[in-house]
């Protein structure tokens, strides 16, 4: 019972915005989700058959007491007693029974579905193009997958029991108590609604108590979270006192509030009892004057006290599992909201059948427009026209949100363009299927990642049948290899989670060398050696220059420096090409690009 | 709270929904120990306790009494057809059962308050620890380990004060209470339930055991599935690019199946308790029913006994089943307490010696001589530095990343103290300064640009608390943020939220110097205050850190030479060395590390 205080907290934890009160939803739209349990189904329907059979065995049982004491007591009869007494053993064994397979397969099928339905979305997130992507942020697509994949596993479990089970327990019951004597069972019609009001009133006031505690909790968090990241400020500034201080306020507040809430809500017990025994007073009060007027038996009586009993307790139950169930509704919607979603970019039929290859690695932009949103009014990319021919240098240059990033990802289709056309080698490249045009179209990005796993593995990434040598080239060409090689393990080094063991530079270079590991038809570097340093990022031009020859590559870059050697610099500015041509001429006639030039050099030539 | 906690495991432990029974459970590693120091804290509130304890057993033995009167109701008026007496008796029963509830109603509110109370002690002891350990803790202890101090142990000790501590002890009682009584109305009968009862617990404790094995491998597998998928998420877009999706679908599937293989066992291990003991109460019931039944007509056992009995032996299943689950979220919550307990054990930052002064106004001459500095035993981070800035002089560090540089930067507002050496201010070891004020004669202005959740002013305030509006406006004026800020939409007044998401990086950046120009300092310390900053825009803050670093002593860590070439001197490390030292000139006519540095950047 003590659930309840968890369950409201949690609730509210989950779906903050759309917290509930717990009677208006029945749960989950389970239409959806039934191919998930299609493996399964056997489980799914023998479940909740075999929690019929646990309560008619168990709600007789009562029952058959009162018979004990009514007919075997009073009429002396041993033999009946035992008779009784033996059918109330054997419906208990097969209760056992029903109840252990009951469990068996509720844990098949809910665990089952909660697998299938974790690769079913796992599956769709490996489908996702990049602007699925960047609807949700991967903090939240991993709790999808994680935490609410679990709440929907339990709810399973749940609904294959408890759900079942204690409406059940509760008619079978008021069935029974009418059958017993359909005078007190009016005792019953009274109860149950005094109950069911009761908790009603207690957890709709309760609830947004819960909201407002969970509002506070996170405003404590919040402080602690700034604290955190702030931990040197704090002491630098000599804020310890202070921040003690604003921390003591929101902690005052949350333990008011939680309070409130947990105060409320711990009064669904006692009320209960309350309810509870005030039935059983009213039993004995009114049943005991049926009993001296002769109409009822003591039996029966006893068994009247437990029917209401075990009516209230599942009304509870029943309560609480509704609860549950809204607040795995909000789960429900997050999961839904990934499994609905459209993926945006696919492979054409066109490209399937023709299955081209990507070889030369000219690109061309024909008035290219490109907005994240379909019904974002402005454009991120206007009118870009643009000719790269196979084995030129490429840079682009432009302050921050000027959206040299976004130019870079529509070659490899990373996000599709929403006016013009993007041509590689001379073929549009939604002509091309995914597989090929990004297998030759390698993309550094700016937040780029290694995994778990050595060196080695890391760098097979870029061809998985790559030998050796190969790998050991590339990360030669990335000026990698020196540093690998002072590792005590070398390439079969372990990288931990996001390659946290490496530096940034070094991070940058690994990254480098996995992009360039076969060799690609075109090579996009977005700002990927900006933790390099100067002298190593010298290198890495010399190496490429020798031997990616006839490789397309694109520089992003923040230091002029990267980028001097380009056979052709592109400015943007706002999305906008506004200036194009090598470096000498863009410093004789673009005057923002002199700007930038000059920021960074300052005074060099006085020099 | 928008920072996802990072440990995958601990996340998805507070995300398992079901706390009864089917959760698995870190144990404490010694229980005694945290009992007793919650204890302590409890025991601040010892007088409500003992109230507390005093209406449970009022409400408990309201409940149980309820039953037990049976017995007289049935054999003293009911079977005697005794009205008045059955009047008398239903209204004793009403004013139990009211007395009761209220009792139950008290300290369940009750022990709401103190375990609030607690909570909230032991949450404020927790952040006050924070604010007074070292750096060094933070660097072993990651932001995402910390939080989950803070949410999910301490959540968990929250659940168990709020409930489980309470539901333990009625559950207890009850299990006692009912046993008495039940031995009171019929020793024989009880034997029946001595029967059962050991089998109830074998039952239970060989569950718990299996199921223990069971979730333990379980959470391994969980854990592998979590880390992969947080991975393979974060890394998605890379996923895309090297067209991996398939592979790492493979993988994904692999582990899958192995996490769906030890959840179902452990799902059916922990979900199967509950029932069973509910149907060995059944069979306790039935046996009992029939056993009472003899006993009636052979040794003339009283009907209002039975009834009774059979009451309490129907009752009998739920205390077990509530203190074997509640046993669970004891132990959760131990071993949380155990983990915060943990922290609130870490050694805090030194004590200031007796003698320490407090630094007033200061030249701001700073010295570093023969400075040696390890963050860990052994392996040494700064090699024989020795420096010195002359009151408002300007030093830049430059060198490699991982060179030393901000380790430097660290050791001056003693944030660590160093293996051997000295470092002095205006002549003065900084360990002879109090660290408060110390530390208040410096201002540092860091790469990362956290904000708090407040206004503009207030952010800025945090520099100087009692810096005055104008005084605020001006240093702003004086960091050139004062334009930005007045185009923003309550101008200072301006609520920032989301560490200040909505501003820019250079904006931050900007907003920091102009805190670390209303705090006045006379030393100044720069850690790439401008790196991520794109070049126009940082010439921008540059005139604000020049107005700030006039008159003022300044160390300057500096990606981009250009920023740092008009220091009076420059120190470049290499190693935790320094290895070169001047002007810019003068590196340049060395033609040394510098003058390759240099060059890099423009060849």
């Amino acid at each position: 019972m003590i659930q309840i205080t968890f369950i409201m907290k949690k609730q509210c934890d989950i779906n903050r915005p759309n917290c509930r009160t717990f009677n208006k939803h029945l749960p989950l739209s389970m239409k959806k989700y039934i191919g998930f349990f299609l493996k399964y189904r056997k489980a799914v329907i023998l479940a909740p058959a075999l929690v019929i059979i646990d309560v008619a065995c168990e709600i007789v049982q009562p029952d058959l007491m009162s018979k004990i004491v009514d007919n075997g007591v009073m009429h002396k009869d041993l033999h009946y007693i035992l008779q009784t007494g033996g059918l109330m053993l054997f419906l208990s064994i097969v209760a056992i029974a029903a109840n252990v397979g009951n469990i068996y397969y509720s844990s098949h099928a809910s665990v089952g579905f909660a697998s299938e339905l974790r690769k079913g979305l796992f599956d769709k997130i490996q489908a996702f193009s990049f602007s699925n992507l960047d609807k949700f942020s991967s903090a939240s697509l991993t709790t999808r997958i994680t935490n609410d994949v679990n709440i929907l596993q339990q709810v399973i479990m749940m609904s294959l029991r408890l759900l079942i089970r204690a409406p059940l327990m509760m008619l079978f019951a008021v069935v029974i108590a009418i059958n017993i004597n359909s005078g007190l069972a009016v005792i019953i019609a009274v109860a149950i609604p005094v109950l069911a009001i009761a908790i009603y009133i207690i957890l709709s006031r309760g609830l947004p108590y819960f909201e407002k505690m969970q509002k506070r909790l996170d405003q404590v968090n919040r402080v602690i979270q700034e604290n955190l990241v702030n931990v040197r400020v704090v002491k630098s500034f000599v804020r310890e006192d202070f921040e003690m201080k604003k921390f003591g306020y929101t902690n005052d507040d949350l333990r008011e509030m939680a309070v409130k809430a947990s105060g409320l809500v711990v009064l669904i017990m006692p009320v209960m009892q309350l309810v509870m025994n005030i039935s059983i007073v009213a039993i004995i009060w009114f049943g005991g004057n049926k009993i001296i007027s002769g109409a009822f038996q003591v039996g029966q009586l006893m068994s009247f006290i437990t029917y209401i009993t075990q009516i209230l307790m599942s009304l509870m139950m029943l309560s609480m599992t509704i609860m549950t169930f809204s607040r795995a509704e909000a789960s429900s919607e997050r999961i839904l909201e990934v499994l609905n979603t459209e993926v945006d970019i696919v492979d054409s039929t066109l490209a399937k059948e023709k299955k081209l290859v990507v070889t030369m690695g000219k690109v061309e932009f024909k008035n290219v427009y490109f907005k994240y949103h379909a019904q974002g009014e402005e454009y991120v990319l206007k009118n870009i026209s643009l000719v790269v021919n196979p084995g030129e240098t490429i840079a682009i240059l432009g302050a921050t949100g000027s959206a040299k990033s976004t130019l870079v990802q529509l070659i490899p289709r990373l996000y599709d363009v929403s006016a013009g056309q993007i041509l590689v080698d001379d073929t549009d490249v939604r002509d091309y299927t995914l597989f090929n045009l990004r297998s030759s179209v390698k993309l550094v990005l700016q937040q780029n990642q290694l995994f778990s796993g050595t060196i080695k593995q890391n760098l097979k990434w870029g061809n998985i049948e790559a030998t050796d040598d190969e790998i050991i080239a590339a990360a030669k060409d990335a000026q990698a290899h020196d540093f690998i090689l002072s590792f005590p393990k070398q390439y079969e080094t372990i990288l931990g989670q996001s390659g946290v063991n490496v530096s940034g530079g070094q991070k940058q270079r690994l990254c480098i060398a996995r992009a360039i590991l076969k060799k690609p038809a075109i090579l996009i570097m977005d700002d990927s050696t900006s933790a390099v340093d100067i002298a190593t990022e010298a290198k890495i031009r010399a190496s490429f220059k020798k031997h990616l020859k006839g490789t397309t590559i694109f520089i992003i870059a923040q230091r002029v420096s990267s980028i001097l050697a380009a056979d052709k610099i592109i400015l943007l500015d706002n999305g906008e090409i506004i200036g194009e041509g090598t470096h000498d001429e863009l410093l004789k006639t673009n005057t923002v690009y002199q700007e930038i030039y000059a920021s960074q050099q300052l005074q060099t030539e006085a020099l | 709270m928008n920072e996802p906690i990072k440990s995958g495991e601990k996340l998805n432990l507070a995300g398992l929904p079901g706390r009864r029974g089917n959760i698995v459970i870190e144990r404490p590693k010694n229980s005694r120990q945290a009992i007793l120091r919650l204890w302590n804290y409890l025991k601040r509130q010892k007088w409500l306790l003992i109230l507390a304890l005093f209406l449970l057993l009022v409400n408990i033995a309201s409940t149980l009494a309820g039953s037990y009167l049976l017995r007289p109701v049935v054999n003293h008026y009911i079977l005697p057809h005794n009205l008045p007496g059955l009047i008398r008796m239903v209204f004793v029963l009403i004013g139990i059962y009211i007395i009761g509830a209220a009792a139950g109603i008290l300290v369940n509110r009750l022990m709401v308050v103190v375990g609030q109370n607690t909570v909230r002690t032991i949450r404020a002891e927790l952040f006050g620890k924070i604010q007074a350990l070292p750096l060094r803790f933070f660097d072993a202890n990651s932001h995402g380990e910390l939080m989950s101090r803070f949410t999910n142990d301490m959540d968990n000790v929250s659940d168990c004060l709020n409930t489980s501590v309470l539901q333990l002890f009625t559950s207890g009682i009850t299990l006692a209470g009912i046993f008495v009584l039940m031995l009171l109305i019929s020793p024989v009968l009880t034997l029946v339930t001595l029967i059962i009862v050991p089998l109830m617990l074998w039952v239970v404790s060989a569950i718990i055991k299996r199921s223990k094995d069971f979730f333990t491998t379980q959470q391994i597998a969980l854990g592998k599935v979590n880390g992969y998928v947080e991975e393979m998420i974060t890394g998605q877009k890379v996923v895309k690019v090297f067209c991996y999706e398939d592979s790492s679908r493979k993988a994904f599937d692999e582990i899958n199946d192995d996490l769906r293989e030890k959840a179902t066992s452990a799902q059916l291990y922990s979900g199967v308790m509950q029932p069973l003991v509910q149907n060995l109460n059944t069979i306790n019931f039935a046996l009992t029913a029939t056993v009472g039944g003899f006993l009636a007509i052979l040794r003339g056992f009283d009907l209002g006994g039975l009834a009774a009995f059979l009451l309490y032996s129907r009752q009998f299943g739920r205390p077990v089943n509530e203190l074997s689950s509640e046993y669970n979220s004891l132990q959760a919550a131990l071993a949380g307490a155990e983990r915060i307990f943990q922290i609130l054990d870490e050694i805090p930052e030194p004590a200031d010696i007796k003698e320490a002064q407090i630094l007033g106004r200061i030249e701001g001459n700073v010295q570093l001589k023969n400075v040696t500095f390890s963050y860990d035993q052994g392996k040494v981070i700064l090699k024989n530095i020795t420096l010195e800035a002359k009151p408002g002089q300007k030093i830049a560090l430059v060198g490699s990343t991982g060179a030393g540089k901000t380790t430097i930067m660290n050791l001056l507002p003693r944030f660590y103290d160093i293996d051997s050496g000295q470092i002095t201010i205006d002549g003065t070891d900084i360990k002879n300064i109090q660290r408060n004020s110390l530390r208040r004669s410096m201002a540092i202005v860091l790469q990362d640009t956290h904000l708090f959740t407040a206004t503009v002013m207030e952010n800025i305030r945090y520099g100087r608390l009692e810096a005055t509006d104008e005084e605020v406006i001006t240093a702003a004026t004086l960091a050139g943020a004062d334009s930005f800020i007045r185009r923003l939409p309550k101008g200072y007044q301006t609520k920032l939220e989301n560490d200040g998401g909505n501003l820019s990086q250079g904006q931050r950046q900007l907003l920091n110097i102009t805190r670390a120009t209303v705090a006045r300092p006379s030393i100044l310390i720069l850690d790439e205050a401008t790196s991520s900053i794109d070049t126009r825009t940082e010439q921008i803050i540059q005139q604000g850190m020049d107005q700030l670093m006039k008159g003022r002593t300044s160390f300057v860590i500096a990606h981009r030479l250009s920023t740092v070439r008009n220091a009076d001197e420059i120190l470049v490390l290499e190693q935790g060395e320094i290895i070169e030292r001047g002007n810019h000139e003068e590196l340049l006519k060395q033609k040394g590390r510098y003058y390759q540095l240099y060059n890099g950047q423009f060849d």
